[in-house]
């Protein structure tokens, strides 16, 4: 009777069974709509960034835990989706081989030197487009129109460009409708701008299909509403207020909300659970904080676009928020600090 | 007022299983085995010898000290050998071998009873001679808990029948079977703290115990029963003073800062059910269940039966590979058959082969807050756990209330990337006790 060896375990003995690689995969999958819509609407040179940036970052975690006699943790999922961020914040045209080098900054500088998953301060994939932003400030200024005819066939010759030369600039790029704001004051259409038919980087241009993977994503319980709430709410009203002062100059509102990376930034950017503080209190903050930064770089900052330094500026100001902001343990009676 | 602590966690009930069977007797196993540490404090002191024949709840040890219960014979027979025995822990501790008479009537001999007329001192030393000790699993004695300090007083005496460990139904079936004991074990423990209320906490999975105790309370008695929400660890005591009474115990502190005593509903029937017969614990209500067992059910089961015994008794298969003592959330997991049931034991928990489904795979802590939203007690163990890895313990105490951990296990129950965070949080306990207990020179270990 009773032959086996017992199993022996610490309590508890059961668990929620949600696991962090489980959580990985969701986020990638409430990605994917977002994915088929810069393909849809940027063609296949879309889908060639987009791929590149996702090999690039696998490749680049496979290669160092090999390098540093770790066991690989690309299953973890998170390398995948540092890719298809990294790839859904570029021009539709960037070069390949420009975006392969982001993936391998993002994963290696952004996360790895680190110490890998958990330890990053930065969201990797902002890193590494902060990295190329640096490195090539015109590649990654040069748009593509959307729903160009035969955008499924023709590969542009400036994502093919041969590494460090200097590539052409495409017959077929339009401005984005921050820049044409920044620097032309013309306003685009808000109700193109929430349906995507506009240029952009690959993944930002429809809101509404982001905010659809962010809905699915709050439904599981695997992502934070507040600091998407927090960030949109913060930009709108500040933006509101602005625009009230005087309507010549500011933008309206709602071009905030919908124009740029502001979308893509709040729901799948900033809620990267790793960069952002772990109290609901903290959260709040650190979205406000982003929001402010939005509009501060976006109305008086020399670059059309502000939501990428914002979100990294937000991440390095965590640790701060964690530290200062913690809930009042039970049967004490003030927070001690 | 709000009906609940903050935060907590549910993991499934798995109740459904044994909260509709009766409380049945169980069988007399032909060898008991009767550890003398079953209980927080001094083991009780041998007073028979090899040999001797002893009857069903004779006292068998006696106390040893204040901090100490007897231990009554849980069976008519004869002292086999007094020797060491294995206990959960994995140690050896001295015990009793006592071989039980065949077919014997097992009538129960009784002592001197003590009435609820008594002075709260007699009472307090009626408990202590009955051996009684907290059975919702905790087993610290109950007549140290019920001692009121100098220069406090008691307002609120809390009867604990909340159960929120999954599976776990005894308290349910002691609240539905034992009314009346538990009524009587109210007397005595209002005459002895002085309590002036008296409120019974059930979690709503429970409503026909609340409402047949709410139906059955005696004419003039100051008792309340409320229902509250289901949610682990409701049945904590501080989490349920702040459930029913909506204070906080001061960290550090007891819950007789706040006026408050609690005492769990099954030591409650059994204070109840004793004393006014002089009588001491020879068994208690079990729950056996989970997928291992065939025969899951509720069972009143002689302390020292062999766990290797109720495991045949109740038909458990051949390749059962995880046992716990206790529910599944706080309990232990057993490493050895041969230990037997003691006083805290609440429940015992079987597993097959095929029913473990775990991951044991460990991820790196992502800060997803999973477990800062399921600390009823607002500590982050997130930063606890980073911490205790970079074995910073005084941090922990110092700046992030460690010792205010109680070791529920909702942290460890949420954590994606399962960290045994509790875990880490019991070792970093215990080594900062240990450091504080070490002379100055050893110190630095």
């Amino acid at each position: 009777m009773f032959s086996k060896t017992l199993h022996i375990s610490t309590s508890p003995h059961i668990r929620k069974g949600v696991s962090t690689d489980t959580i990985m995969q969701n986020v990638v999958w409430a990605m994917m709509p977002v994915l088929i819509f810069a393909v849809f609407s940027f063609g296949i040179n879309a889908l060639l960034v987009i791929v590149t940036a996702v090999v690039s970052s696998v490749l680049t975690e496979h290669v160092l835990c090999k390098w540093s006699n770790k066991e690989s943790t690309i299953s973890d999922w998170s390398a995948v989706i540092t890719g298809i961020l990294l790839g859904l914040t570029l021009p539709p045209i960037f070069p390949l081989w420009m975006t392969f080098l982001g993936g391998v900054f993002s994963v290696a500088i952004g996360k790895f030197v680190f110490g890998g998953l958990g330890y990053n301060l930065f969201n990797p994939a902002l890193v590494g487009r902060a990295f190329l932003q640096a490195a090539f400030p015109v590649a990654i200024t040069t748009w593509q129109s959307a729903f160009l005819e035969g955008r499924f066939f023709s590969i542009s010759s400036s994502v093919l460009a041969f590494p460090f030369a200097e590539p052409k600039v495409d017959s077929i790029s339009g401005a984005t409708p921050l820049s044409a704001f920044k620097f032309d004051h013309v306003m685009t259409d808000s109700s193109d701008l929430a349906l995507g038919l506009i240029s952009g980087s690959t993944g930002e241009t429809s809101a509404v299909i982001i905010i659809l993977g962010g809905i699915y994503l709050i439904a599981r319980k695997m992502m934070n509403w507040r600091i998407p709430v927090s960030i949109l709410s913060t930009v709108f009203v500040l933006s509101g207020i602005l625009y009230l002062i005087d309507d010549t100059i500011y933008p309206s509102p709602l071009f905030m909300l919908f124009s740029g990376g502001l979308m893509l930034g709040a729901v799948f950017m900033a809620t990267d659970m790793v960069g952002s503080p772990i109290t609901p209190l903290g959260v709040v903050i650190y979205g406000f904080f982003i929001g402010l930064l939005v509009v501060v770089i976006r109305v008086w900052g020399g670059l059309p676009e502000g939501v990428m330094y914002a979100i990294l500026l937000g991440n390095a100001l965590t640790p701060q928020i964690d530290n200062f902001i913690r809930p009042r343990v039970y049967g004490t009676k003030k927070t001690k600090s | 007022m709000k009906d609940s602590f903050k935060h907590g966690v549910h993991p499934p009930e798995n109740k459904e299983e044994t909260n509709k069977l009766p409380i049945r007797q169980f069988s007399f196993a032909p060898l008991i085995i009767l550890p003398m540490q079953q209980h927080i404090g001094a083991p009780s002191k041998i007073i028979v010898r090899e040999g001797q024949e002893v009857a069903r709840g004779q006292v068998l040890a006696a106390a040893d000290g204040y901090m100490s219960v007897p231990m009554h014979s849980p069976v008519s027979g004869t002292i086999r050998k007094i020797s060491k025995v294995p206990v959960i822990s994995g140690q050896m501790t001295e015990g009793i071998f006592l071989e039980s008479f065949h077919s014997s009537g097992q009538e129960v001999s009784e002592g001197s009873p003590i009435s609820v007329d008594a002075s709260p001192e007699q009472i307090l030393k009626g408990i202590q001679d009955a051996g009684i000790v907290g059975l919702g699993g905790a087993a610290f004695p109950t007549h140290v808990k019920l001692k009121i300090p100098d220069g406090k007083s008691c307002e609120f005496l809390v009867i604990n029948g909340i159960e929120c460990e999954p599976y776990l139904t005894t308290d349910h079936r002691v609240m539905l079977e034992q009314a009346d004991d538990i009524f009587m074990g109210i007397r005595y423990l209002l005459k002895c703290t002085g309590a002036k209320e008296v409120i019974i906490g059930i979690e709503a999975n429970k409503q026909d115990a609340a409402d047949l105790l709410t139906q059955k309370i005696p004419a003039g008695m100051p008792v309340t029963v409320k229902v509250v929400p289901v949610k682990y660890p409701q049945g904590a005591e501080k989490m349920l003073i702040t459930s029913l009474l909506g204070k906080e115990v001061p960290s550090g502190g007891l819950p007789i800062d706040v006026h408050a005593v609690v005492v769990n509903v099954a030591t409650t029937a059994e204070i109840g059910r004793l004393l006014p017969h002089g009588q001491g614990i020879q068994e208690r209500v079990i729950t056996i269940s989970g997928p291992g067992v065939k025969k899951k059910g509720n069972y009143l089961i002689p302390i020292g039966t062999p766990l290797r015994y109720v495991l045949e008794q109740v038909g458990a298969a051949d390749n059962i590979s995880e046992v716990y003592m206790g529910g599944p959330m706080m309990g232990v997991a057993v490493s050895n058959l041969d230990i037997s049931i003691t006083k805290g034991t609440s429940g015992i928990i079987v597993f097959g082969e095929q029913d473990i489904n775990k991951t044991d795979k460990i991820f790196p802590c992502i800060k997803c807050g999973a477990c800062v939203g399921a600390c009823p007690i607002s500590l982050n163990p997130s930063k606890l756990g980073i911490l205790a890895k970079a074995e910073a313990y005084e941090t922990m105490a110092d700046d992030f209330h460690l010792m205010d951990c109680f070791e529920c296990g909702s942290c460890s129950f949420v954590c994606p990337s399962n960290i045994p965070l509790v875990q880490y949080f019991r070792l970093s306990k215990s080594i900062l006790r240990k450091r504080k207990t070490a002379k100055p020179a050893a110190v630095n270990v």
